[in-house]
C-alpha cells in the first residue's frame, strides 16, 4: 500500500525587491573597515583581541553564507555544515603544518577539497528531500569528530591532540600586528566571496537554483538538470563553509576533532536562521550573531541567572534554542527579512 | 417541527476562490433530498461545507442548532455521517476495524451492538471480509463499507457523495435498495449527491440542481423526474 | 565463538534501546510526517528527572512511572503548543524548531544538573542466571523492560478503541475526522507516548553510558539508523531495525577487531561505530529509503 508525501521543502522566500545592496554606503563602510587596522591599531583604540573577534565574525559570516546558498536559495536542508567547516580547517592546518604551505595558498586547496566533499555528499543526497536530507546531514554532523579521529588519518590529523599552527606575520613589513593583518585578509576574502555569490545568484545558474527550490518537478520538466545542479550547489555551499573553516584554523591557530562537534553545525544553522536564510546580508548578520553570542552569551546568562535567582545555571544554548523557536514564529525570514519588510513599509507613502 | 437541516445563503471558499453562492437547502426529518448537476457544479463542495471541511459563510443549522464554523469532528459527533467521494475507507485497517473506529466515541454499548448487527444484515458480504484489509475490497464492497461506517456513527443525517461512482449497475441498484431501507427502517435522513440522476430521483423526496455553485432548480423529485422538459434542460436526459 | 555470541547478545541489549528510540521516532513520523530530532535529548532529560526523583529518596520503580507521566504530559504540551501551530509551515521551519527544542533540553539538563558525569544505579538486582556469561543482569533487565513496553504499546494500538482511533488519525486524518476522531489530540497523544518511550529508554541506558547531557546524541543516531533500516513508516519495522542495528554494529566491530588481531590490519573497530551508523543511514536513504518493512512512498505531483 502506498502513502503520499508532499516533498517540496519550501524555504522561506527572500523578500522580493530584495536588496540592491550596492549603494554607495556599502563601499564607504568596507573602506572604513579596511582602514581600521591602520587607524585603530596605531592609536590603540581597537585591541588585537577586538580584531580577532571581528575576524571571527566575518569568518562565520562566510560559513553562514555557505549554508544560505544551500538552504535559502536551493531549498535543501543541512544540519551538518560543521563537517565541511572541519574539512576546510583540517586541509589548511595539515598543509601549513606538514607541507609548510603559506596560509593563503591553503585557501584554494580547502575550497577545492570542500567542493569535492560537498559534491560527493550531494550526489546521494539528491534523492532526499526535507527531513530525510536533514536526517542524513544530522548523522554526518554527529559522526564528524569520530571520523576525524580515525586511526588511519592520524598521521595527518595528529589524532585527538590536534594540530597547532602559527599565524603568519604581515608581509612587506607593514606596520600591523598579526591579528590586524589577518583581519584584512579575512575581509578581502569575504568581499571576494560575497561578490562571487551575488553574481552567481543573479546568473542563469542562480535562477535555475531558485526554480529548483520553488518547483522542483516543474524545473525538471523545463529541462533544468536538477540532479546536477543540486550536487553542484552542495559543492559550492560546502566550498564556502570550508573556506571559512580554513580561515578559522589559520586565525585560531589550532584544530582538533572535538572542535567540530555537532554544536558547530547548529551554530551555523542558528546564524543562518537568525540572519535570514535566503539573504546575503543575512549571512553577515548571522555571522556577527554567532560570534557575538559565543563571546558574550556566557556573561549575559550569568547576569540573568544572578538577577532572576534561577535554581539553575542558565546556559547560552538554552537562550539560543528559545530564540530560535521564537524567531521561527515571528520572523521566519530572519533579521534581514524583517529589516527588508520594514524598509518596504517605511517606503510606502 | 424544525427541519433537520436548514442551509441558507451558504457560501463556500477554497482559499480565495468562491465555489458556492447563496445556496439554500432544507431537509425534513426522515426525508431524502438529492443534489444534482454537472461535474464541478459544487455538489461535493456543499457536502464539505456542511461538514466544516471548507471555509463557509451563511447559515447552516442542524436541528435548529447552528453548526457553521465548527470543526468537522465536532459536527460528526452531533450526528452527521459523511460518506465522502472516493469512499475514504482506512485502507490499511481491517473491515472490522473500519467499523469499530466509528464507534470509539459512543457510550451505549447495546446500541452499538444493534447497529453492527443491522449493518452486517444490510451488507452480509462485509461479514465475510471482517478480517481483511479494507484496501483489498472491491469498489462495491468499499462503498458498502463506507456507508456502514457512517451508519456505525448512529447518525441522524447521512451525507452521501456519489455512491454510484465507478460501480457496476447491479451493485449500484443493490446499494440504493439498502439506502432506501436505511432511510425507512433506521430513520436516517439523507442528503444525496449523485451523477446518476434517475436513481437519485427515485430515492429522493426533493431535488436541487446546482450549476456553477448556484441552485438553479428546486422541486419535488417526482415532478422533476416526470417533467421531460426540466430533465432535458437541467439534467441533460 | 563464545565471544561472537557475547557480541550478538550484547548487540541485542543495545538494540533494545535503539529499538525503543526508533519506535518513538516512527510514532511521531507516522502521525505528523516530522522527524523528532529532539527525541534523544528529551529522553536524556527524562533520565535526569528520574535520577533526581531517586535522589529525593524514591525507589526507581516508583520514580519511573512518575517521570513517565511527566514526560507524557510534556510531550503532549510540546505538540499542542509549539508544533501544532506550525503544521502548515515549511519543512525547514519545523526542523529548526526541533533543533531549538534539542538545544533547550540539552543545555537545560546541563544547567540544572551540571555537565559532570553522574552514576545512575542499575535498578536490576545482580542475579546470577543461566547465560550470565553473555549478558549482565542489567542488560537482561533492559531487554525485558523494553519488550514489555513494546508489547504494551502494541496491545494498546491493536486492541483498544483509543489506539485504533490514533492509528486511523495517523493513516488518514481526513477520514478520521469524518468518523469523529479528534485528530489534533491524537497527534498530541502520539507525542506523549513517544516521550514516554524515550523516557524509559533513557533510564534503561543511563546506567550503561553514565548520566551526562551528551549521553543520547550517538544513541539517537543509532535510533535513526534503526528506524530507517526497518522502515520509518512502520512501527514494527523500526523495532526490528533497532535490534538489527544493535547487533550489526557489534558484529562489524567484532570482525574488525578479529581482522586486526589476525592480520595486523586495522580497518574498523570500536572507534568507528558512529561512522558505521552514518554509513548505514546514507546507504538506506540512498538505496531503499522506505527500509525493509516500510511502505513505498509516492510523491504527490
Amino acid at each position: 500500500m502506498a502513502t503520499t508525501t508532499n516533498p517540496t521543502s519550501q524555504a522561506p522566500v527572500a523578500a522580493p525587491g530584495g536588496v540592491a545592496w550596492r549603494p554607495w554606503w556599502i563601499w564607504i563602510g568596507l573602506a572604513g573597515l579596511a582602514l581600521l587596522p591602520f587607524v585603530g591599531g596605531k592609536t590603540g583604540l581597537i585591541s588585537n583581541f577586538a580584531f580577532l573577534q571581528l575576524s571571527l565574525m566575518i569568518v562565520y559570516a562566510i560559513a553562514v553564507l555557505g549554508l544560505n546558498l544551500l538552504t535559502g536559495f536551493n531549498g535543501q536542508i543541512s544540519l551538518g555544515h560543521g563537517a565541511f567547516f572541519a574539512v576546510g580547517a583540517y586541509t589548511a592546518a595539515i598543509l601549513i603544518d606538514q607541507a609548510n604551505w603559506p596560509f593563503w595558498a591553503t585557501l584554494p586547496m580547502a575550497a577545492l577539497a570542500c567542493f569535492v566533499a560537498g559534491y560527493l555528499f550531494g550526489l546521494p543526497a539528491l534523492r532526499l528531500e526535507g527531513h530525510y536530507l536533514a536526517l542524513a546531514t544530522f548523522a554526518l554532523a554527529v559522526a564528524v569528530p569520530q571520523i576525524l579521529k580515525y586511526r588511519h588519518f592520524e598521521p595527518f590529523t595528529k589524532g585527538v591532540q590536534g594540530i597547532n599552527i602559527f599565524k603568519a606575520d604581515p608581509p612587506f613589513a607593514l606596520p600591523l600586528s598579526s591579528d590586524q593583518w589577518m583581519f584584512l585578509v579575512v575581509l578581502a576574502v569575504a568581499i571576494v566571496m560575497f561578490w562571487a555569490a551575488r553574481n552567481l545568484l543573479d546568473s542563469r545558474i542562480g535562477r535555475a537554483l531558485r526554480a529548483i527550490r520553488d518547483q522542483p518537478l516543474a524545473a525538471d520538466t523545463m529541462g533544468v538538470n536538477s540532479s546536477h545542479y543540486k550536487a553542484v550547489t552542495f559543492g559550492i555551499s560546502a566550498l564556502y563553509t570550508g573556506v571559512a573553516g580554513a580561515l578559522h584554523a589559520i586565525i585560531f591557530e589550532f584544530v582538533s576533532p572535538d572542535s567540530f562537534r555537532f554544536e558547530l553545525s547548529i551554530a551555523i544553522l542558528v546564524g543562518a536562521v537568525v540572519g535570514g536564510i535566503a539573504s546575503l546580508p543575512g549571512a553577515v548578520i548571522g555571522g556577527v550573531f554567532v560570534q557575538a553570542i559565543e563571546k558574550y552569551a556566557d556573561a549575559l546568562t550569568k547576569k540573568i541567572s544572578a538577577t532572576v535567582h534561577l535554581p539553575l545555571e542558565l546556559q547560552p544554548w538554552t537562550i539560543y534554542g528559545i530564540a530560535l523557536i521564537i524567531l521561527i514564529y515571528t520572523m521566519p525570514t530572519g533579521v534581514a527579512g524583517g529589516l527588508s519588510t520594514l524598509r518596504r513599509r517605511l517606503k510606502r507613502p | 417541527m424544525a427541519k433537520l437541516l436548514e442551509v441558507s445563503g451558504l457560501k463556500a471558499y477554497y482559499g480565495s476562490t468562491q465555489a458556492l453562492f447563496d445556496v439554500n437547502l432544507a431537509l425534513d426529518q426522515g426525508g431524502v433530498i438529492t443534489l444534482l448537476g454537472a461535474n464541478g457544479a459544487g455538489k461535493s463542495t456543499t457536502l464539505r461545507a456542511i461538514c466544516g471541511m471548507v471555509r463557509t459563510g451563511g447559515s447552516i443549522r442542524l436541528d435548529g442548532q447552528p453548526i457553521g464554523g465548527k470543526a468537522t469532528e465536532d459536527i460528526v459527533r452531533l450526528g452527521v455521517g459523511h460518506v465522502p467521494e472516493g469512499r475514504g475507507t482506512f485502507a490499511r485497517l481491517t473491515v472490522d476495524e473500519n467499523l469499530r473506529v466509528a464507534t470509539h466515541a459512543r457510550r451505549d454499548k447495546a446500541a452499538v451492538e444493534r447497529d453492527r448487527d443491522m449493518v452486517l444484515e444490510y451488507f452480509p458480504i462485509l461479514k465475510e471480509r471482517l478480517t481483511q484489509q479494507a484496501g483489498t475490497l472491491s469498489g462495491g464492497e468499499q462503498q458498502m463499507l463506507a456507508i456502514s461506517r457512517a451508519l456505525m456513527l448512529g447518525p441522524r443525517l447521512m451525507l452521501l457523495d456519489e455512491p454510484s461512482f465507478g460501480l457496476a449497475p447491479l451493485i449500484v441498484q443493490e446499494i440504493f435498495r439498502i439506502m432506501r431501507r436505511i432511510n425507512s427502517e433506521a430513520r436516517v435522513s439523507m442528503l444525496l449527491v449523485e451523477q446518476n440522476a434517475a436513481l437519485a430521483l427515485d430515492l429522493a423526496d426533493h431535488a436541487y440542481v446546482l450549476e456553477t455553485g448556484r441552485v438553479v432548480l428546486s422541486g419535488e423529485a417526482a415532478v422533476v423526474k416526470s417533467d421531460a422538459a426540466i430533465r432535458k434542460s437541467y439534467l441533460g436526459y | 565463538m563464545e565471544q561472537l555470541i557475547q557480541q550478538i547478545a550484547s548487540g541485542l541489549a543495545n538494540g533494545a534501546i535503539y529499538a525503543s528510540l526508533a519506535l518513538a521516532l516512527v510514532m511521531i513520523f507516522v502521525s505528523t510526517d516530522h522527524i523528532n530530532f529532539a527525541q534523544g535529548e528529551m529522553a536524556m532529560f527524562s533520565a535526569y528527572l528520574c535520577w533526581q526523583v531517586m535522589q529525593w529518596g524514591l525507589n526507581f520503580w516508583i520514580a519511573l512511572p512518575l517521570v513517565a507521566l511527566g514526560s507524557f504530559l510534556a510531550g503532549v504540551a510540546i505538540q499542542r503548543m509549539i508544533l501544532q501551530p506550525l503544521h502548515n509551515a515549511p519543512v525547514l521551519s519545523v526542523v529548526v524548531v526541533f533543533i531549538g527544542l534539542l538545544t533547550i533540553f540539552h543545555s537545560l539538563a546541563g544547567g540544572i544538573w551540571s555537565f559532570t558525569i553522574k552514576e545512575f544505579p542499575s535498578p536490576f538486582p545482580k542475579v546470577a542466571f543461566a547465560g550470565s556469561g553473555y549478558l549482565g543482569s542489567h542488560q537482561v533487565g533492559m531487554i525485558l523492560v523494553t519488550l514489555l513496553l513494546l508489547f504494551g504499546l502494541y496491545a494498546f494500538f491493536r486492541f483498544t478503541p483509543l489506539g485504533l482511533a490514533m492509528r486511523a488519525a495517523a493513516q488518514n486524518p481526513g477520514s478520521a475526522r469524518l468518523v469523529g476522531v479528534r485528530v489534533d489530540w491524537m497527534l498530541a497523544l502520539g507525542w506523549g507516548l513517544a516521550a514516554v518511550v524515550g523516557a524509559v529508554a533513557g533510564t534503561m541506558v543511563a546506567p550503561v553510558v553514565y548520566l551526562e547531557p551528551n549521553m543520547m546524541a550517538s544513541i539517537l543516531l543509532y535510533g535513526f539508523a534503526g528506524a530507517l533500516v526497518g522502515g520509518i513508516s512502520s512501527p514494527g519495522g523500526a523495532v526490528a531495525g533497532g535490534f538489527i542495528v544493535g547487533v550489526l554494529e557489534n558484529l562489524i566491530a567484532y570482525f574488525g577487531n578479529l581482522l586486526e588481531k589476525t592480520s595486523g590490519i586495522y580497518v574498523i573497530g570500536n572507534g568507528e561505530k558512529l561512522s558505521v551508523a552514518l554509513v548505514i543511514v546514507i546507504i538506506v536513504l540512498t538505496l531503499k529509503p522506505d527500509g525493509l518493512f516500510g511502505q513505498v512512498s509516492i510523491k504527490r505531483v
